[in-house]
C-alpha cells in the first residue's frame, strides 16, 4: 500500500494547489470552483456553492455562462468565456478541456494537461444515472483525479429513480384529494424530477413555486420538453390532487399553508437516511439524487486509472480509506464551502442537540 | 415481504393517524392471507422471534462489511438496522427471490439458534434496502413506525361497517394470521366464534363535566365516587372449557398488561371481571403517579421493584360474574354486586373505590376541591376529581352521552416563559408549535430561566398564528426545526401552563417533568420577570421528592 500524499512534490500537487479561495493552478494561472472572487475563475457548473458572482472572467460552458447570468444578472463577471465540451485550449503553460460531468443542465469536468503530459481531472459534482435533462458523464482517464464525496458512505447507493417516482404517483392515486409539494433543487432537481415523471407518463400540468420559474423556463428553452408547467401564484386548495415543486427550504415556511394539508416530498440523496429524511419534514422521501452513490464513486475512480485521488468535499474520511485500501495514493481536501446547494440557506440541524441545550428530553 | 416493507417505510413517515389509517387499510384490503394477517401481528406486537438479536446482526455483517467504513456509515445513520439495510452488499452470484412474509414469520420461528445467522443472511442478500430494514425491523421486534396495536385493529374495522371495539372483544382469543377476523371485517363472514374464557370487555368512558350539565343533571340520578389517579385497568379471570384457570390484566385500550403486573395477576382466583384502577400501595397508602408509571410498559419486571412498588386494584365495576355478563345490568345492581363480591373475597391487593355522597351539587362542588375532607387517610393525593355514573347506566362500550361524567380537579397552573419552539409535524409542519417553557431560578450568575416542560396543544388556531409570528420575530438561535427565542426579563412570551401533575425526573435540567402540560393562556400583559420560579413548582411535589432534588 502506497502511504498518502498529502504535501507538494507529488503529481497532483505539481499541477494544482490549494489556497483560501479553493483549487488553484498555478501554471494557467485559474482557480477552479473559488469559493471567493478570483481574478481567473473556471467554473464546472451553476450551483451557487461552485458558480459565484464577482470574478475577474469566468470560463464555463454555455449553459453555465448563462445559468450564472440568470441568477447573479448580467455582470456576474468582468469577463466570460465560453467552453466547448471536449475542445482543448491553452491557458498559460497548461492545456484546458471541459467534459460532460452529468450533474446538472451544464455541469463539465475540468481537465488540466501539463507540458510534461501529467493528466489532472476535476469533476466537479458528478453522477452516472441517466439524467434525461444533461449530458451524461464522460471517464476520462488520468493521473490525477479530483473527486467529490458527498454520498462517500457505504449505506449511499441510489435506486432506480423511476423507482421513486414511481412512489410518487401511488402516494397520488392513494391520497387524490391532496396537494402533492415536492420539495426539489431550484437547479437540476426540479427538472429532472419533472423529465422523470413525465417519462413515467404523467401528463398534467405541473405546478412551480416562483423560484423554480426562470430556470424551469431555460431549461424549456434549451429544448428539454418538460410538458406543462405553471406557476402557483395565487392558487391554493384548487391545486389539491396536483403535483406542485418548490425549492426544500419552502417545505415548512408560511408558503406551504395555502395548499390546507399536502404530502411532503422531498426528493434528495440524502432522505436515504431515515433521520435526514424527517429532518427535512419528509413524509414522501424520494431518494433522488445529483451525485455519485458509493458505488458510482469508487467505479468511477477506478475507471480513471488515477493512481493518485484527491477528495474535494463530503464524506472525505470513507472514499480516502477505501482508495489507500485498493492502493491508490489519496488525500482529503475538506475544502469548506461546498455542500449541496440548499443547505446553506438553512443549515441542516438537529433536534437532539436543541433539546439537549434546553435540557428537554423527548417524553412523548 | 416488499409489500410489507413498503407499508412500514410509509408508515414511519407518516405523522397524520388519519393517513397511516388509510396506509393500513389500503394494504389490508389489497393483501391476501396470511400475510395480512402477519403484518397485523407484527403491527400488534404479537410476532417475536427468539434467535434475531443486534450482536447476531452486527456479527453477519462484519462479515461482509470493512469495520472502519461499517462504523463510519454506522455513525451517520444512528441506527444499528437501518445501517445494516443499506449497507448490506449486493449479493454475488444468481438472484434469489425475494422471501414473503410469511415464509420469514414460519421459518425463523421453527429455526434453531445455529440456522438463524444463515436464514436471515439469506434473505437480506435477496432484499433490497426498504425490504432489508423491514425484515431487520420486523425480526429484532419493535417495529417504532408509530402505530399502537389500537391503531392496527382500527385499520382492520374500517375494512368493513366494524367497529375497533367489536375487534377489541374478540381479539385476545384470536391468533394470526387471523383468517376469521379478516373475513369478518370485510362482510364475507359471520363473527369469528372464540373460547377465550377472559375476553377484553371494551371499556365505558365518560365525558368532561361542563358548567350547563350541571343545570340539568339532577345528582339524585347519579352515583359519584373518587377518580383515583392511576390507570384504568380491567382484570378478567375465569376457567377455560379445560377448567384451567385463566387471568388477564387489559388496559383500558385492550393491551394485555399481564406480564407487566405477575405480583397481582398470580393472586387472582376467582371467575370474573372487574374494572378499576391500577395502583401501587404500599402499606395501605396509594402512591404517586410516578411510582406506577415505574412499572409501566413493562415485558419483565425485576422481583425488586415487584416487592417495592406493589400493585394493587381499587375496583370501580363488575363486569362479569360466575360466567354470567352483567353489562346490560344497570350500575345500581353491578354496584351492589361489586361490595358483595369483594366482602366474599376478602383480597389484600383488591378494595373498593368508596362512593362520595352526593346530596347536591354543592356537596359535590365542596368534595371536588378538597378531596381530603371527604376521604379518609393520605389518599387523598391520589385522588384526581369525581366520577359521576348514572345509577340506571348499562356498561355500554365507548363514551354514550349523558351517561358517565368526569369532573377533574382544577389543573396546576404555573406562569413560565417561553425558551424554544419547534416546528409542529403534518398540518403544523410550517408553524412553530412545539413549545419549551422554563422558569426562573437562582443560578451561580444570578436569575436563570431553567426549562421544566414543553407543550404542543392548548391553544387556539389563532394563539398559534399569534406565536408563530412571536417566534419569527424574536428568533436569536437556530438549531435545526427548533429556535431559540429572546427570553428575558423585560423581552419574552409568558404562557401560562396547565398541567395535572408533577413528578421528578433525571432527564430534565430542572429535576421536574409535568405531566400532561398544555397551554392553557397566552400572558402577553406579562413581562418574564414575573413568570414563577422554580420553588413554585416543587412546593407540588410530595415532600421527599422534593428534598431529593434540593
Amino acid at each position: 500500500m502506497r502511504e498518502a500524499s498529502s504535501s507538494a512534490g507529488t503529481t497532483g500537487g505539481d499541477v494544482l494547489t490549494l489556497t483560501a479561495e479553493g483549487l488553484y493552478c498555478p501554471a494557467g494561472g485559474f482557480h477552479i470552483d473559488p469559493v471567493r472572487p478570483v481574478e481567473r475563475a473556471l467554473v464546472t457548473h451553476g450551483h451557487a456553492d461552485h458558480a459565484r458572482p464577482g470574478n475577474g472572467a469566468v470560463m464555463a460552458s454555455r449553459e453555465t455562462l448563462d445559468i450564472m447570468a440568470i441568477r447573479y444578472g448580467e455582470d456576474f463577471t468582468g469577463t466570460r468565456q465560453e467552453a466547448v465540451p471536449g475542445e482543448a485550449i491553452r491557458i498559460g503553460d497548461v492545456s484546458v478541456s471541459f467534459h460532460p460531468a452529468g450533474h446538472v443542465l451544464g455541469s463539465m469536468q475540468v481537465k488540466i494537461e501539463t507540458a510534461k503530459g501529467t493528466r489532472v481531472v476535476v469533476s466537479g459534482d458528478y453522477k452516472r444515472q441517466a439524467d434525461p435533462t444533461c449530458a451524461p458523464f464522460e471517464p476520462l482517464a488520468c493521473d490525477v483525479f479530483v473527486t467529490e464525496a458527498t454520498f462517500g458512505l457505504p449505506v449511499f447507493r441510489h435506486p432506480p429513480v423511476a423507482e421513486e417516482i414511481g412512489k410518487l404517483l401511488k402516494s397520488l392515486s392513494l391520497f387524490d384529494g391532496r396537494t402533492h409539494l415536492v420539495g426539489a433543487y431550484s437547479l437540476g432537481k426540479a427538472q429532472r424530477v419533472i423529465a422523470e415523471l413525465r417519462a413515467a407518463g404523467y401528463e398534467r400540468t405541473i405546478y412551480l413555486h416562483g423560484a423554480l420559474e426562470r430556470l424551469c423556463s431555460y431549461y424549456q428553452a434549451q429544448g428539454i420538453d418538460l410538458g406543462t408547467l405553471e406557476p402557483v401564484g395565487r392558487r391554493a386548495k384548487e391545486l389539491a390532487g396536483e403535483i406542485v415543486l418548490c425549492p426544500p427550504g419552502q417545505l415548512a415556511d408560511r408558503w406551504a399553508r395555502r395548499f390546507g394539508d399536502p404530502v411532503t416530498a422531498v426528493a434528495s440523496g440524502w432522505v436515504r437516511v431515515r433521520a435526514r429524511a424527517r429532518q427535512r419534514g419528509a413524509e414522501l422521501p424520494l431518494v433522488i439524487s445529483d451525485h455519485a452513490d458509493w458505488d458510482d464513486l469508487r467505479e468511477t475512480v477506478a475507471e480513471t486509472g488515477a493512481g493518485e485521488i484527491w477528495v474535494t468535499h463530503g464524506a472525505e474520511e470513507a472514499l480516502v480509506h477505501w482508495c489507500r485500501q485498493q492502493g491508490l495514493a489519496a488525500r482529503p481536501l475538506n475544502l469548506i464551502g461546498y455542500g449541496d446547494e440548499g443547505d446553506a440557506a438553512e443549515p441542516a440541524g438537529n433536534v437532539e442537540a436543541a433539546d439537549r441545550a434546553a435540557g428537554i428530553g423527548s417524553t412523548t | 415481504m416488499q409489500r410489507f416493507a413498503a407499508l412500514l417505510d410509509r408508515l414511519s413517515f407518516e405523522p397524520r393517524r388519519s393517513a397511516k389509517l388509510a396506509l393500513m387499510t389500503d394494504y389490508f384490503r389489497s393483501e391476501t392471507d396470511p400475510a395480512r394477517g402477519l403484518a397485523l401481528a407484527a403491527l400488534t406486537g404479537g410476532l417475536s422471534f427468539r434467535h434475531a438479536k443486534p450482536a447476531m446482526l452486527r456479527a453477519l455483517v462484519a462479515e461482509r462489511v470493512d469495520p472502519h467504513l461499517f462504523e463510519l456509515s454506522y455513525d451517520f445513520v444512528g441506527d444499528l438496522s437501518e445501517t445494516i439495510a443499506l449497507i448490506w452488499p449486493a449479493a454475488a452470484g444468481e438472484e434469489t427471490a425475494a422471501p414473503d412474509l410469511p415464509e420469514v414469520v414460519e421459518r425463523l420461528q421453527q429455526a434453531g439458534r445455529g440456522e438463524a445467522p444463515g436464514m436471515i443472511a439469506g434473505w437480506l442478500d435477496a432484499l433490497d434496502e426498504t425490504g432489508r430494514w423491514a425484515l431487520l425491523k420486523l425480526v429484532t421486534g419493535g417495529l417504532r413506525v408509530g402505530v399502537s396495536a389500537r391503531l392496527a385493529k382500527t385499520a382492520v374495522a374500517a375494512l368493513g361497517s366494524l367497529q375497533p371495539d367489536d375487534i377489541e372483544q374478540v381479539w385476545h382469543g384470536l391468533s394470526p394470521p387471523y383468517y376469521g377476523l379478516f373475513a369478518w371485517a370485510l362482510g364475507e363472514g359471520e363473527q369469528p366464534q372464540t373460547d377465550d374464557p377472559v375476553p377484553f370487555r371494551p371499556a365505558m368512558l365518560a365525558h368532561p363535566l361542563e358548567a350547563r350539565d350541571m343545570e340539568v343533571l339532577d345528582t339524585a340520578d347519579f352515583a359519584a365516587e373518587w377518580k383515583w389517579d392511576g390507570i384504568r385497568v380491567q382484570a378478567a379471570v375465569s376457567a377455560g372449557r379445560d377448567g384451567r384457570l385463566r387471568r388477564r390484566l387489559y388496559s383500558r385500550t385492550g393491551d394485555d398488561i399481564s406480564g407487566a403486573f405477575p405480583d397481582l395477576v398470580e393472586t387472582l382466583d376467582f371467575d370474573a371481571a372487574l374494572d378499576g384502577e391500577l395502583l401501587v400501595v404500599i402499606d395501605g397508602k396509594v402512591q404517586s403517579f410516578n411510582a406506577l408509571q415505574q412499572r409501566l410498559n413493562r415485558k419483565t419486571v425485576p422481583a425488586k421493584m415487584m416487592r417495592e412498588l406493589p400493585a394493587a386494584i381499587r375496583a370501580y365495576d363488575l363486569l362479569a360474574l360466575g360466567g354470567e355478563d352483567l353489562r346490560e345490568r344497570p350500575f345500581r345492581e353491578r354496584r351492589a354486586m361489586l361490595e358483595e363480591f369483594l366482602k366474599q373475597l376478602d383480597h389484600p391487593r383488591i378494595d373498593l373505590s368508596p362512593l362520595v355522597p352526593s346530596p347536591d351539587w354543592a356537596a359535590l362542588t365542596r368534595a371536588r376541591e378538597a378531596p381530603a375532607d371527604h376521604h379518609e387517610g393520605e389518599d387523598a393525593a391520589a385522588i384526581e376529581g369525581l366520577m359521576l355514573k348514572r345509577w340506571d347506566a348499562p356498561y355500554v362500550s365507548g363514551r354514550p352521552k349523558g351517561q358517565w361524567y368526569k369532573w377533574k380537579r382544577d389543573p396546576f397552573r404555573v406562569d413560565a416563559v417561553l425558551m424554544y419552539a419547534q416546528r409542529g409535524h403534518g398540518k403544523r409542519s410550517s408553524y412553530y408549535s412545539d413549545y419549551t417553557f422554563g422558569v426562573w431560578r437562582e443560578g451561580e450568575e444570578g436569575a436563570e430561566l431553567v426549562p421544566v416542560g414543553k407543550a404542543y396543544f392548548g391553544f387556539t388556531d389563532e394563539e398559534l398564528l399569534e406565536i408563530d409570528r412571536f417566534v419569527r420575530q424574536n428568533t436569536i438561535n437556530r438549531f435545526g426545526p427548533v429556535r431559540e427565542v429572546r427570553h428575558e426579563p423585560q423581552t419574552g412570551l409568558v404562557i401560562e401552563v396547565a398541567f395535572e401533575g408533577l413528578n421528578r425526573s433525571t432527564r430534565h435540567k430542572s429535576g421536574v417533568a409535568m405531566r400532561f402540560p398544555r397551554v392553557a393562556r397566552l400572558r402577553w400583559d406579562k413581562p418574564p420577570a414575573e413568570a414563577d420560579r422554580i420553588e413554585a413548582l416543587l412546593a407540588l411535589l410530595p415532600q421527599d421528592e422534593a428534598t431529593a432534588i434540593r
